[in-house]
């Protein structure tokens, strides 16, 4: 069933005659406005897309797109659905790629800098030649973070990567066979799970209400009358 | 005009409005300006159900049409199974990945089938935040009652009680597997105020929390090796004789084959409807929230509750057009990013509840204060670059490095410009009635997140949605792990759409479309 199309801005009557481009999607012509996301271009061009959709927001990761512009040899990396589309552009969205995630119970760790190593024994033949940085969309260091990795500086990993989408376009380009996204997820839950400081007053909600400090009140609220509650809830600021 | 030009009333009146507070309206104007303005009270938006378990109630008709929708599957359809579990989980977002992780984790076989990839979901788009009312002065009785207002007092009081008072122990859970919520300098957790909430309760990772939450919890599925379907849309369910549910139906997307998964119970966690774009609004929803889930049970028989009722986060972005209908967090507000209309005044206090403020958003544009965009949409501004004028320079890059991006991709740099919003279609507040088990009025189908109803009244609040996906996600997943033990594998039968086919057609089979939707269209015909 279709529903109006109101996401789809082309269709629009405020922007039916807008300046078209000419983009070649996955090898071929094809005439779209210019300036609509990679991903709308590919639905005006009456493409289905499944694979490579996910948030439309920015945020899953599922679009990763290679692309390149006019006159410029350069391949650059997007997100399909952040990245508008200009006259002369061509890109092809990426399949997912077959990188190895390694596998660990995180809360069992003993010695999870030095586990590292043995998780993505790769991680240190990083020959920092900056690939994975220039491919990210989100201009995250990537470079600099697998070699804090390597170094045991968890907790800066773990800023730097909080922008991370796991879009997984560091690990293709990566000549050392690394998979940065995943090895700086491991390093952050790492860094989570074992560094992080533990918060006290989390531990004594918890206790208070398994010890029942708040049975009284609860008692007292629930048996109360909708107006009552009503009136109960509006004293609360 | 241009709207650079436009954005200056922003700029120049900033000064005088740093002074203002707005007080909030009172109980009496708020439930006028509500019914005035609010989309849920748009009559001919609405229609009545015809038929099923919510039979004569009403819901917008989008809705309504996909409900009394036939299913794809033919009576015929040999229905042995090439899957059997004990637990079958359909959704890969927050709900899903909790729910299949405490399934398997208490020691049942669990599949986890979801529409498109692992992970892909509303969850992941969460910048605001998850409440957990963890602060002293703080309790998950005060947590209670501010949910409550906010929900209307139409929230199921035991779903809400369980929800608040495990709110501290699933952020523990969260934290002992690697979540990075942020913190005080002291260890504690910190904590930020929401929209309706009396007491600062949001704790955050950055304005990333889904996106750190959801990388965790992906890995974690994967590191359990938990069985994933993906790329596999549930297009119906199954039951017995009893009409208990017994398993799933799905649609391989890659290759339309149909799958048949035979479970002792079924967790639906579907999420929610945005991409049916009611009323005609833009969304804020990941390209999946079609409803399925809704349909799917409505058809087995259980009952829906508060599907009357939507939210419409009040700041989507309306300029530029690349990001129309994407969410500009309500985090900006909370920390003190103005609202103003284009006479340049503010209209309403920035922190009452969504459906106060997306009322008045719309009640500025509708009686023409708004600000309207070369391509015809109408907004008001979202002053962002009063965070850095009030907290020092740098403050929006740093709190909100993930807007900071989107909108740079567009040259637009927020900590100098503000940002023309207007509301976007963001949650169902309603959805499957469920019990503190997350269990369904259809034996043994459960039904977690946003997908589910009763929790949220008729309103929401920011941060319940990412602590209820945790708490009936695991709920849901306990239950129906504690069951497998010692039931057996029902049988795998279509007797409940033989039955809601019949009562379609005493109706006349009014609705005439085929549901779950799966996907919305948005592809242009070509030719």
């Amino acid at each position: 069933m279709a529903t109006d199309d109101t996401q789809n801005v082309i269709d629009q009557p405020e922007v039916m005659k807008p300046r078209m481009a000419t983009i070649e999607i996955a090898g071929k012509k094809v005439e779209v406005p210019e300036g609509i996301t990679v991903v709308k271009a590919m639905w005006y061009a009456g493409i289905d897309v499944v694979r490579g959709i996910g948030c439309l927001g920015g945020f899953c990761g599922a679009c990763a797109t290679y692309y390149r512009t006019k006159d410029d040899p350069k391949v650059r990396t997007c997100l399909a659905c952040q990245t508008a589309v200009q006259d002369g552009m061509c890109f092809t969205m990426m399949p997912p790629f077959p990188a190895r995630k390694a596998t660990y119970e995180i809360q069992k760790l003993q010695d999870p800098k030095q586990d590292l190593f043995n998780f993505y024994p790769e991680a240190p033949l990083c020959r920092n030649c900056n690939a994975c940085t220039e491919a990210c969309p989100q201009r995250i260091d990537v470079r600099e973070g697998v070699w804090k990795a390597v170094f045991g500086d968890f907790k800066s990993v773990s800023e730097m990567f909080m922008d991370c989408v796991m879009c997984g376009m560091c690990t293709p380009v990566c000549i050392a066979d690394i998979a940065p996204n995943l090895v700086a997820l491991y390093v952050s839950r790492a860094q989570g799970a074992h560094f992080a400081e533990k918060p006290i007053g989390l531990d004594t909600r918890i206790k208070e209400i398994q010890d029942g400090r708040f049975n009284d009140e609860w008692n007292n609220i629930l048996k109360m009358s909708d107006k009552e509650l009503a009136e109960h809830c509006a004293t609360v600021r | 005009m241009d709207i650079h030009a436009l954005q200056q009333i922003v700029h120049r009146t900033r000064d005088a409005r740093r002074k203002q507070t707005i007080p909030k309206f009172s109980p009496a104007d708020r439930d006028q300006l509500i019914h005035k303005y609010h989309p849920d009270f748009r009559a001919s938006a609405y229609r009545s159900i015809r038929f099923g378990p919510n039979e004569g109630e009403k819901t917008v008709v989008e809705l309504a049409t996909l409900l009394e929708g036939d299913s794809p599957i033919h009576d015929d359809l040999d229905l042995t199974p090439q899957y059997q579990t004990d637990v079958l989980v359909i959704g890969g977002g927050g709900a899903g990945c909790a729910a299949a992780l405490h399934a398997q984790g208490a020691g049942a076989k669990t599949i986890l089938a979801t529409k498109l990839r692992l992970g892909d979901s509303n969850s992941v788009m969460a910048q605001g935040g998850m409440q957990v009312s963890v602060a002293p002065e703080d309790s998950p009785v005060t947590h209670f009652l501010d949910t409550l207002k906010g929900g209307h007092m139409e929230n199921d009081h035991a779903l809400l009680k369980v929800m608040v008072e495990e709110g501290p122990s699933i952020a523990k859970w969260l934290l002992e597997l690697g979540v990075l919520f942020d913190r005080q300098a002291d260890g504690n957790l910190h904590v930020k105020k929401g929209g309706g909430s009396s007491k600062p309760r949001l704790v955050t990772c950055s304005d990333y929390t889904g996106l750190e939450i959801m990388r965790v919890l992906k890995d974690e599925v994967l590191n359990q090796k938990i069985q994933l379907l993906e790329f596999a849309a549930a297009i119906e369910l199954l039951s017995d004789d009893s009409g208990a549910c017994t398993g799933a139906i799905f649609k391989d997307l890659d290759n339309q084959r149909h799958v048949v998964v035979a479970a002792k119970s079924v967790i639906l966690a579907t999420g929610g409807i945005g991409r049916l774009h009611i009323q005609g609004f833009p969304t804020s929803n990941h390209y999946g929230a079609t409803g399925d889930g809704l349909c799917l049970s409505y058809r087995m028989g259980a009952k829906l509750a508060h599907i009357d009722t939507f939210q419409y986060h009040p700041s989507g972005a309306v300029y530029p057009e690349q990001l129309i209908g994407a969410l500009v967090t309500e985090g900006i507000r909370s920390e003190g990013g103005q609202l103003v209309n284009a006479k340049g005044d503010r209209f309403v206090n920035e922190l009452d509840t969504r459906d106060v403020v997306s009322s008045s958003i719309i009640r500025e544009c509708e009686e023409g204060r708004g600000i309207r965009t070369m391509s015809g949409r109408v907004g008001v501004w979202l002053d962002t670059p009063i965070l850095d004028a009030e907290h020092g320079a740098g403050t929006v890059e740093k709190h909100f490095p993930a807007m900071m991006l989107q909108f740079e991709r567009f040259g637009i740099d927020i900590s100098k410009d503000p940002v023309l919003i207007y509301p976007t279609l963001h949650y169902q507040n309603g959805g499957v009635k469920i019990d503190t088990n997350s269990e369904t009025n259809v034996k043994n189908l459960f039904v977690a997140g946003e997908a589910s109803g009763g929790l949220h009244g008729r309103n929401r609040l920011m941060g319940n949605s990412l602590l209820d996906l945790m708490v009936y996600g695991k709920r849901s997943g306990l239950t129906a792990a504690g069951r497998a033990g010692s039931m057996k594998q029902g049988k795998l039968t279509l007797k409940h759409l033989e039955r809601f086919r019949a009562e379609a057609k005493q109706h006349g089979n009014v609705s005439g479309v085929i549901s779950p939707m799966i996907l919305p269209a948005y592809t242009r015909k070509v030719g």
